[in-house]
């Protein structure tokens, strides 16, 4: 990680012009990919008679905060961010309680079918909800829950949980044994040894695992689409779809859309910023170790 | 276990005993049991019923209770003896290579690029990846829905600009250019995840390696293909192996701009035609069968995954 060293080191054997070549293209690719990002900011802070303008207006000068406060006025909002607090929140607790419980058997007992148990989680982690959802739409229209929080908790539960263990096995098991067992010299129990000595050594690795379900649940479509079909029961992802079929048939007021995508973005930004280190480490598992 | 306690010498009672409590211990399983009881709840069951209903005929009188009819694998012949599902398929399948090669590409070259430049420029470039890779799907579909807009979308403005005339111009009518804005999306999309994890192979790269290859004369190209590319050779395959089979399930973002009004049945991928058939149509028979195929595809492409992920942890 020493980049200084590296860049040093770089500067001796490459040509300038190169470098700047290369810089250049760095810049306009990075323009590139966060100007959508600074489209919707921009476009939901600008009234809709400058977006329905015959230019465009690259800077939100003249904007205010109206498309928000009229997203807020209205009571779609309120019940959407509802829905998706309390899915979003059922599903991160369980999941961290289940994947937690099954990382610590794995990875803390010898047991027969432990492998087959990790083969198969590594699997069903893999399976796309699109070619299951016709199946877990029966499977909820049957159990009367669909439309309910219930329902898609349970359904995102399992896609999270394969991926949480998988992670979470790897935090559990970086934390050495013998730690425990010292404790255990010392006198605690194996719970207590437990509780008091790795457990507060697992709180980062909670926290990334928490996120990722959270991440996972705050912004999923499929399984939302198929299960929750009233919209009095839409999340927000749901609920900025809305806009958008409004969208084909009739003239939008796109400041207020950007205003509602900002509002879904940007707790999601925030937290996909503390956790993307692992998430990216996690998913291609030690293969960049090199 | 058991060949390794066997010829140890150790008083085979002994052995016995500590494999039986090893052996006998719940403990482990019953922290198993709540993750498995909710896959099975919520993917094993389905599962089952998707084969099972694969396998029946489901029309009308079974809307009514009538019992289903086993049919074996007619349901099966009949959905890919559908020219329709076979123009699915196909699409499918270019869609997915097309969009996988594109970002592979353009992600090893962003990475390279993160490599090449100086530090405030890298992080600058960092950065617009990190926001773009952040934004939940559905929040970049409605902003690249507005940046494509046919009325006041900035795309055509700027096309206009440009000395063409884009006035109005309907992206999402013509299936081609459908999946050109579809496309754009995608990978600008998945860019940032090749980019980050290549850039982290990247840095792996010794710098007297690649400094003693300069001086023997190896020109940019040759760095390349000799020592970067093998190099990062493992990343990528798994990199471009998620790839593939992610653009292969790809579902939001062509729900969406079927949504913003493109015409729906030329522009169908997998997922949007399953959940046509079953959520639409109500034919559960053939949205089963249609699920058993992508499930039994992904399978097959996930195996080397699964087994790169099981050699890595061992």
């Amino acid at each position: 990680m020493s980049t200084a060293t590296a860049t040093v080191a770089k500067n001796r054997y490459r040509v300038r012009p190169s470098r700047v070549v290369a810089t250049v293209v760095a810049l306009i690719l990075a323009l590139g990919w966060a100007f959508p990002v600074y489209w919707m900011l921009n476009s939901s802070l600008l009234p809709n008679t400058m977006l329905t303008g015959s230019t465009p207006h690259f800077l939100p000068l003249g904007g205010s905060l109206d498309n928000f406060a009229a997203i807020f006025r209205g009571g779609t909002f309120w019940s959407a961010l509802g829905m998706s607090v309390a899915i979003t929140l059922t599903t991160v607790v369980f999941c961290l309680l289940f994947a937690f419980a099954a990382a610590l058997a794995i990875s803390r007992f010898r047991f027969k079918g432990r492998a087959s148990f990790v083969l198969a989680v590594l699997f069903i982690q893999m399976l796309p909800a699109e070619g299951l959802f016709i199946a877990q739409y029966k499977l909820m229209s049957s159990l009367n829950l669909l439309n309910s929080v219930a329902g898609v908790s349970i359904l995102y539960i399992a896609a999270v949980v394969p991926f949480t263990i998988w992670m979470l096995r790897g935090f559990v098991a970086g934390v050495p044994i013998e730690l425990e067992e010292a404790a255990m010299v010392d006198g605690l129990s194996r719970t207590q040894a437990f509780f008091r000595i790795t457990f507060p050594l697992l709180a980062p690795g909670l926290v990334a695992s928490g996120v990722y379900a959270f991440l996972q649940a705050w912004n999923e479509f499929t399984v939302a689409l198929v299960i929750l079909q009233k919209e009095e029961y839409q999340t927000l992802p749901l609920w900025l779809r809305g806009f958008v079929q409004a969208s084909a048939t009739r003239e939008t007021d796109w400041g207020q859309v950007m205003a509602a995508s900002t509002l879904v973005a940007v707790p999601v930004i925030i937290f996909f910023l503390i956790v993307q280190g692992r998430l990216t480490s996690g998913l291609v598992a030690g293969s960049v170790k090199g | 276990m058991t060949a390794l306690t066997a010829p140890t010498g150790a008083p085979p009672k002994a052995a016995e005993q500590l494999e039986h409590r090893q052996r006998f211990s719940p403990t482990p399983y019953l922290l198993l049991v709540p993750a498995i009881a909710v896959l099975l709840l919520a993917l094993g069951y389905p599962l089952v019923w998707q084969v099972i209903t694969s396998m029946q005929k489901f029309g009308l009188a079974q809307q009514f209770g009538k019992p289903p009819e086993f049919v074996g694998l007619a349901n099966y012949t009949r959905l890919f003896t559908d020219p329709q599902t076979w123009a699915v398929v196909g699409r499918s399948i270019a869609f997915c290579l097309v969009n996988a090669v594109i970002t592979v590409v353009i992600g090893v070259g962003v990475a390279l690029l993160m490599n090449a430049v100086g530090t405030i420029t890298r992080l600058i470039l960092q950065i617009a990846m990190l926001l773009a890779w952040a934004m939940p799907v559905v929040a970049s579909m409605t902003v690249w829905i507005w940046v494509f807009d046919w009325r006041r979308g900035i795309v055509n403005w700027g096309l206009t600009q440009l000395g063409l005339d884009f006035t109005n111009h309907n992206w999402l009518e013509q299936p081609l250019s459908f999946y050109f804005v579809a496309t754009v999306i995608v990978v600008w999309m998945s860019v940032p995840f090749v980019a980050f994890s290549v850039y982290a192979g990247l840095t792996q790269i010794s710098e007297e390696v690649m400094e003693a290859a300069a001086l023997d004369g190896a020109g940019p190209r040759q760095r390349f293909f000799s020592i970067i590319l093998p190099m990062i050779r493992p990343v990528l395959m798994i990199v471009a192996l998620l790839q593939v089979i992610w653009d292969l399930r790809v579902f939001t973002q062509i729900k969406m701009l079927q949504d913003a009004g493109a015409p729906i049945a030329e522009t169908d991928l997998l997922g949007t035609y399953i959940y046509r058939l079953g959520v639409g149509s109500s034919d559960f028979a053939m949205a089963s069968a249609l699920s058993i195929f992508v499930l039994l595809l992904t399978v097959a492409l996930s195996f080397f995954y699964v087994l790169h992920l099981m050699k890595e942890d061992s």
